[in-house]
């Protein structure tokens, strides 16, 4: 690389050089305007400045927070403040209503019910999914059966205080451990279980003696799951003549219920959410279907 | 460019070590002038500066639930409004297709002749134009602002310098405020800013706008063509050899010299060129360039050096038209004794006018076809579909419908394509025929939930199905696809 300080007119553009020569290509100079340059040094006492008032560099276990203790945890509390504020009035009448009257109001629907679908991402998707399509053990919130009752006061009520969770108002009953406790021997079990999967109209094995089934199914599951197994909504007692099976209809998974007992927990939720929320979520929850019946 | 000689002035310069930082800027002192291009210059200034002041007081009635502002953009209910087109956010590909519009239209007018944007359209030139018309009328002509320049300042200098400036930012703070009135209802905005009654926003876009329309046109001006803007630059890429461009007609002009010198030439039959050298081409140009020098990036084209040379011309006693909308190709045909070619009608041209007409006629049609009720469905995606306690099977969607009536209507809801399926609207009414009936107020949309549950036969695991909305009163009818799905 040759390097000549060398200053000339260019011959083709009339424009100086800067001088500097590279392998014959020749530097043209042209400057940058005024202005252009006095923006440029604007911008660096601008960032001094910036850095000066605002969190900026980074030190070994902190920063430099800046003369105007600005921080962006600040900013989104202002930011959720004036989104409740915004909130405020839908709220307050959604404080007011029942959900009933909620229900009625096509504008308070609405609300609650988006309302009720965050509260509802937060609360309660980790066991029944994020669109309260239920798993095993945890109901599916879509579908027309309702272990305590789909109509609007049954889920209120169940959203509440819960199931089988404290003795304040929460529903209570549970399936008792017929093997484990030696009320019933494995081979009566058997029986009733074929005779269970039999009241849904599913097969049932060979040579099964349905009879002997039903006999001890009236003398031992009827109190709790009616004569034709239908349920008891009171109880939490599940329909068995459906097609909808909590934690499937498999011999074995109904053998292990009766061997152990059943009774899912929910928790109640008027220990945590406030009245408000609460409301909100058994409109969402009421309005994913299940009570939708002609 | 050709032959003509390229004279530029050098940068500043300290010495070999020390080059300066920076180009000093040459003040540009544009002298004032008359002509048939000044004129067409001052039509156009005074139709796009009306246009864009008067605007937002037209208006346009369209009943009592919406706007009745010609030209409004509605951002906190976001809509746009124009004349007898209202426009909602998911159509904003109409704003899309006019930009094409324009871009292809900047395109054609630089195919035909040059930079017809630049030199009498652009806002930075009309503003520019209407503030040095403002400085000329303050503290006078060209000469008589350069000696002003050069002298101390007198109280009379200073007063007018006041005064310029005073009148200068009146006209910045008319255009912000004529802004922001496209954005609200603007005789009530009027008022509101009027008595300090109106948002805080709407001052701060004022001063914005204001701020930037004083500094561009009056301190940046010709800077902002020659530095800022990408245009020019682009124009260069895609401009050729057929395009009208104001050219400096050489062929005629050289050998340039005085008027008596060049006649006596003349006399004896030797060459001499039509240009006195009087400069008066340069002393007229708002961006400072001399035309002279050829076709240059600088050179905004907007004729003034044209009506500048015509009226030496005629005074001299030559044809006008040394400076004209030509190219330097006929310049170079007609020094060689060639014909000159003048084609409009060339393949890019052509190229041009017909993306126009089939990007407006797309437009055209989507306009003509745009429907006044608009149906969208979501499928539930977790759960897909539910067992009900019978066996049936459920799948749920979230449908939208947007009644872009400007008064309430009413439609029912229809699922095709799944005979005899029960369809149920959450909290929703249904009429005599068991229908769900949905009412959506003016001007907006209404989400809502829908059941689906095939009733009878075991549906497929994918069924494809039809929702339909149709509007009780016109029977108007939208809709929207979806699947129904079941396990296999």
């Amino acid at each position: 690389m040759a390097h000549e300080t060398h200053e000339q007119v260019d011959a083709v553009t009339g424009v100086t050089t800067t001088g500097h020569t590279w392998d014959d290509i020749q530097e043209l100079n042209n400057p940058l305007p005024r202005w252009w340059l006095w923006t440029f040094y604007v911008t660096i006492v601008w960032a001094i400045g910036y850095c000066i008032a605002y969190p900026a560099w980074p030190l070994v276990s902190s920063y430099t927070t800046g003369v105007l203790g600005w921080q962006s945890r600040d900013a989104i509390v202002q930011d959720l403040d004036a989104l409740k504020a915004q909130r405020a009035g839908m709220t307050a009448k959604l404080a007011q209503a029942s959900v009933e009257e909620i229900q009625q109001n096509p504008e308070l629907f609405a609300f609650a019910r988006a309302q009720g679908k965050a509260a509802f991402g937060d609360n309660c998707a980790a066991c029944h999914g994020a669109g309260g399509g239920g798993a095993k053990g945890y109901p599916n919130l879509n579908d027309d059966d309702w272990l305590w009752g789909g109509s609007l006061p049954e889920i209120e009520q169940t959203i509440r205080h819960g199931a089988r969770f404290s003795a304040d108002k929460g529903h209570q009953g549970a399936m008792p451990a017929f093997g484990r406790d030696g009320m019933l021997k494995r081979q009566e079990l058997s029986q009733v279980a074929d005779y269970v999967r039999s009241l849904s109209g599913l097969p049932t094995e060979k040579g099964v003696d349905l009879a002997a089934g039903a006999k001890l199914f009236a003398d031992n599951c009827a109190a709790c799951h009616g004569d034709k197994g239908q349920g008891n909504k009171e109880l939490g007692a599940p329909n068995l003549s459906d097609q909808i099976w909590l934690f499937g209809s498999d011999k074995t998974v109904i053998m292990e219920g009766l061997w152990n007992g059943r009774g899912g927990v929910m928790p109640a939720w008027h220990e945590r959410l406030d009245d408000t929320t609460v409301k909100a979520l058994t409109v969402y929850v009421h309005s994913l279907g299940g009570d939708q019946r002609r | 460019m050709a032959d003509a000689p390229l004279a530029k002035t050098p940068v500043a310069h300290a010495s070999d070590e020390e080059a300066p930082l920076y180009a000093p800027r040459k003040k540009i002192y544009p002298q004032s002038v008359k002509g048939r291009f000044r004129t067409i210059k001052w039509i156009v200034l005074a139709i796009t500066l009306g246009i864009y002041y008067l605007l937002p007081f037209i208006r346009w009635d369209r009943g009592p639930n919406a706007p009745d502002q010609a030209i409004l953009a509605d951002l906190p209910n976001r809509r746009f409004y124009f004349f007898f087109i209202e426009i909602w956010p998911q159509e904003v590909y109409y704003i899309t297709g006019l930009l094409v519009l324009a871009a292809l239209a900047l395109f054609l007018m630089n195919a035909v002749a040059g930079r017809i944007w630049c030199g009498y359209l652009c806002p930075q030139t009309v503003w520019t134009d209407l503030f040095y018309a403002v400085e000329r009328w303050v503290e006078g002509d060209r000469r008589e602002r350069m000696r002003k320049a050069g002298e101390k300042p007198t109280v009379k200098t200073v007063g007018q310098k006041v005064l310029k400036h005073t009148i200068w930012l009146m006209i910045a703070w008319w255009t912000g405020g004529a802004w922001v009135l496209y954005f609200s209802d603007a005789p009530t905005l009027v008022k509101d800013l009027a008595t300090f009654q109106a948002p805080a926003v709407a001052y701060i876009w004022i001063g914005i706008l204001t701020f930037t329309t004083y500094t561009l046109a009056g301190f940046m001006r010709e800077q902002v063509c020659t530095y800022m803007c990408p245009w020019p630059r682009i124009q260069a890429a895609l401009t050729d050899e057929y395009a009208l461009n104001v050219t400096y007609r050489y062929d005629r002009g050289e050998p340039r010299g005085s008027a008596k010198k060049n006649d006596a030439l003349r006399k004896q039959g030797l060459p001499a060129g039509d240009c006195v050298d009087c400069v008066q081409c340069v002393a007229v140009c708002p961006t400072g360039v001399d035309i002279r020098n050829g076709l240059q990036l600088d050179c905004i084209q907007c004729g003034l050096c044209i009506d500048a040379c015509d009226s030496v011309m005629a005074k001299i006693g030559r044809p006008t038209g040394l400076i004209a909308y030509d190219t330097d190709m006929n310049v170079q045909a007609r020094i060689e004794g060639r014909p000159e070619i003048r084609r409009i009608v060339r393949p890019r041209t052509i190229l041009y006018a017909g993306m126009i007409a089939v990007v407006g006629f797309v437009m055209l049609a989507a306009l003509a076809m745009r429907t006044s009720i608009d149906v969208s469905v979501m499928h539930d995606r977790n759960p897909v579909f539910v067992r009900l306690s019978d066996g049936s099977i459920r799948n749920a969607y979230t449908v939208r419908v947007a009644n872009k009536h400007l008064e309430e209507r009413s439609y029912t809801l229809n699922v095709e394509g799944l005979p005899g399926a029960q369809v149920d609207v959450v909290a929703g009414r249904i009429d005599q025929q068991g229908r769900p009936i949905v009412s959506v107020g003016p001007d907006q949309t209404l989400e809502m939930r829908v059941l689906v549950t095939a009733v009878g036969e075991h549906p497929g695991e994918t069924t494809d199905v039809r929702f339909v909305i149709t509007d009780l009163t016109s029977g108007e009818a939208a809709y929207a696809n979806d699947h129904f799905k079941a396990p296999r």
